[in-house]
């Protein structure tokens, strides 16, 4: 069907939807963070996790702590996909029994952390110049042996990609992500 | 026991009466019958096993208050309770054992799913400590269930018993119902609590929709008295919500025509002259063509589902949209709404009301006119040669009853033709498997149906084929056992029609195993074996005769073999993924 034969009411659903107008257009697809807040619950974990395999969405990170609330859980997932059919996907996790507040923080200021354990192999000799790099980064030794080295680096994920791309130049052994977790940032002085 | 329970029921300090009763501690399997009676629970199907022996056990030794049915599979068990909940508007009890006991309701449980049915399983576990080393009889039900249930339960603690049972019932009929599984590790029925059914429980992750947002409705109203021809599109929501009284009342205010869904047949009078009937795939040509000429669709607890729409981009190609439904979820999820209303229909079409102007039939003239040009062009009939066909026997069917009976058909042809050519007038008076469509669900949902039925109601109708009817067959020795008076008619084409009917249009006529007239066995002898009555006919002018023999058994159910024209197929038809003024109906295949 082109763009011709539509409408007025086809080309408005298709534009609600995200939808290509014509064949030569693309699905709109975003990267979504999201925050669940959820109930310490057998299964809870994994009737939220089921929404997004059904729909054949990819979780791309996951990650899972105690909230405020000891009894509750907050975690965070980052998925991409069609932006109506993860507006939806949140209307279905909201329905879930367990879940208490459901955010899509991607579309306000929000805070992205994650923490990362990355060992390297590395002689005596290669210590100092690597510890410079790191330090850029403000990673902190967790351990170390003779021929190896183990940091931690915390931030937003752009800066723990960098670090795991400056790391390339040395050969790593390990690379531990905690997956991200994310915050809407309050805005105390916004004017 | 039953004098203590009465006491405790009425005491309004049930914590401490707990303690006074018997030793003050009963087990789980007590707790969970004492439950179900606190609960008002009236019918359970069930199925006993080793690891549900124990609630058998007490239950024998207890006798409830409420009946507890013995199905022969499982699957019937939990189709009988949809029967019986989408009948009364009450939750459905199943109780089953642990692994096959519960994997045989998985197909039941998926059907209540779909079709938005309340209903709690309760299902048998291995003990605790089993868990996850592959005992015998063991399946992670949760699991299993986990996207086919509107929430589940594995209970860990006997003392949580009571209150979570009072969740599963609360969950499962309230807001969009769904089913909801319990799963009963049997040391959890072997331990021991105190028994205190709560009277409420609180949910804090759990909220339905009640009234609709006022400026939605307000908008809505305008979108209505503006438009010159809105179509009432409605859905099975209607009636679980039990808005049917709201939605005519509305639409013969408005004199706005309505078209139902499968589900929604019998939510508005199907003899009013604002019917335009079922709409979609085997919907009527009026229904579909009024989609694909209103410029405003109402749409009232339906779904947008692709048996209804069709090509989904080519559905009501000029309609402004409002869609009112109780399941957020819902909205917008395959077509945009121009209006969305979050809420319980019945409350919203109750606010709707009085902001919509009424309007006369006269001032809606050529709209109606036009829809009435539509009803001439391709009326609901079928071929009169002397051959006997389904439709006329339905026909006859709806002329016996005056429409005042409970049709439960089965998945297939015999499901279409219940639906297009009996004239459902009530809610609740139609039942099927829509959104999942599981063959065999007829019969064991009809006997659901007549267990909730009072002495003296309506009639209830199983349609089936000669094919769905094998599928749970045997639960016809059950409606005899309990003398339920059920009409089983049999439409027998020897084919599993409707798959015989792809084959013939889209395949040509390549009919790779759907002929079952090998397999099929007599079904006048099978019905006696079972202790029903049997009456066979193969000719149209015996059909009356048939009907009314069958009507007069009133002790049993009465099996109606008719045995049909092998090629008659349902039309009109819009094929799979074609959009749905592209039909094609009786008249031009006899063109073809």
């Amino acid at each position: 069907m082109t763009q011709q034969t539509l409408t007025p009411q086809q080309v408005y659903r298709k534009q609600a939807a995200g939808e290509a107008l014509g064949p030569d257009g693309n699905d709109v697809q975003h990267r979504h963070v999201l925050t669940v807040l959820v109930e310490n619950s057998l299964g809870a974990l994994n009737r939220v996790a089921n929404l997004f395999s059904q729909r054949g969405f990819n979780l791309e990170s996951v990650s899972v702590g105690e909230a405020k609330d000891p009894q509750l859980r907050r975690m965070t997932l980052v998925t991409t996909g069609n932006d109506r059919i993860i507006a939806q996907v949140i209307r279905q996790l909201n329905a879930l029994i367990d879940t208490l507040e459901v955010e899509d923080v991607t579309a306000y200021d929000h805070i992205e952390r994650e923490l990362c354990l990355v060992q390297v192999r590395c002689s005596a000799t290669e210590r100092h110049a690597l510890t410079s790099v790191v330090d850029i980064f403000r990673a902190t030794v967790v351990n170390i042996t003779p021929d190896s080295l183990t940091f931690e680096v915390t931030g937003p994920p752009t800066k723990i990609n960098a670090f795991i791309g400056m790391m390339r130049d040395y050969e790593v052994l390990e690379v531990a992500r905690s997956g991200r977790v994310a915050m809407r940032r309050e805005l105390a002085f916004e004017h | 026991m039953q004098t203590e329970f009465d006491v405790q029921k009425k005491s309004p300090t049930q914590s401490s009466s707990a303690d006074q009763v018997g030793q003050g501690l009963v087990t789980g399997a007590e707790i969970l019958i004492r439950s179900l009676e606190a609960e008002g629970v009236e019918i359970v199907f069930g199925y006993p096993g080793g690891a549900v022996i124990g609630i058998y056990d007490t239950m024998h030794r207890l006798k409830p208050a409420f009946k507890h049915v013995l199905v022969r599979h499982e699957q019937g068990g939990t189709h009988a309770a949809e029967g019986y909940a989408k009948s009364t508007g009450k939750v459905g009890t199943v109780l089953v054992t642990s692994g096959p006991g519960a994997t045989n309701c998985v197909t039941g449980i998926a059907d209540a799913y779909m079709d938005s049915i309340p209903m709690v399983v309760f299902t048998g576990q291995v003990p605790t400590k089993l868990i996850g080393n592959d005992a015998f009889q063991e399946c992670d039900m949760i699991g299993v269930t986990r996207s086919i249930t509107k929430h589940s339960f594995l209970v860990r603690n006997v003392a949580e018993l009571a209150e979570t049972v009072k969740k599963a019932y609360y969950i499962a009929g309230t807001g969009r119902p769904g089913p909801v599984v319990v799963d009963l590790p049997k040391d959890m029925l072997m331990a021991k609590a105190p028994f205190h059914y709560p009277k409420s429980v609180s949910i804090r992750g759990y909220s339905f929709a009640g009234k609709g947002n006022r400026k939605q409705i307000q908008k809505a109203a305008e979108l209505i008295n503006a438009a010159e021809k809105p179509l009432f599109y409605v859905g099975g929501g209607t009636i679980i919500s039990d808005a049917a009284v709201e939605l005519t009342r509305l639409a013969r205010k408005a004199n706005i025509p309505v078209t139902t869904t499968l589900h929604g047949l019998g939510s508005f009078p199907e003899n009013d002259p604002l019917s335009v009937g079922m709409l979609g795939m085997h919907g009527t040509w009026f229904a579909n063509k009024s989609v694909q000429n209103t410029d405003l669709l109402i749409a009232v607890g339906a779904r947008f589902d692709d048996r209804v729409t069709g090509k989904i981009e080519a559905w009501a190609p000029h309609a402004k949209i409002i869609h009112m439904d109780i399941d957020p979820a819902c909205i917008s999820k395959n077509v945009p709404a121009d209006c969305p209303i979050l809420g319980d229909v019945k409350l919203v079409l109750k606010d709707l009301e009085p902001l919509v102007e009424a309007r006369s039939a006269a001032s809606r003239k050529s709209w109606l006119e036009q829809i009435d040009v539509w009803k001439a062009e391709c009326p609901m009939d079928f071929k009169r040669d002397g051959k006997l066909r389904p439709q006329e026997i339905i026909r006859a069917l709806r002329d016996k009853t005056g429409g005042n009976a409970t049709v439960v058909t089965d998945v297939g042809q015999n499901q279409m033709w219940g639906a297009q050519f009996f004239t459902y007038v009530q809610p609740r008076t139609h039942i099927t498997s829509g959104g999942l469509g599981t063959m065999g669900f007829s019969l064991p949902a009809a006997m659901g149906v007549a267990f909730g039925k009072k002495p003296g109601d309506s009639p209830v109708i199983s349609i089936n084929g000669d094919g769905g009817v094998m599928m749970n067959i045997q639960e016809l020795g059950v409606a005899a056992a309990h003398k339920l008076p059920l009409k089983v008619v049999i439409l027998n084409n020897s084919y599993l029609g409707m798959v015989r009917q792809w084959q013939e249009l889209f395949h040509e006529e390549r009919y790779s195993h759907t002929d079952l007239a090998p397999t099929n066995p007599d079904f006048i002898v099978l019905a006696k074996a079972f202790g029903c009555e049997a009456i066979r006919c193969d000719k149209p002018e015996d059909i009356q005769a048939t009907i009314d023999a069958a009507w007069e058994v009133t002790d049993r159910p009465v099996v109606m073999e008719f045995v049909v024209v092998m090629e008659e197929k349902v039309f009109p038809m819009v094929p799979s993924g074609a959009t749905t003024d592209e039909m094609i109906t009786a008249s031009s295949e006899d063109i073809a």
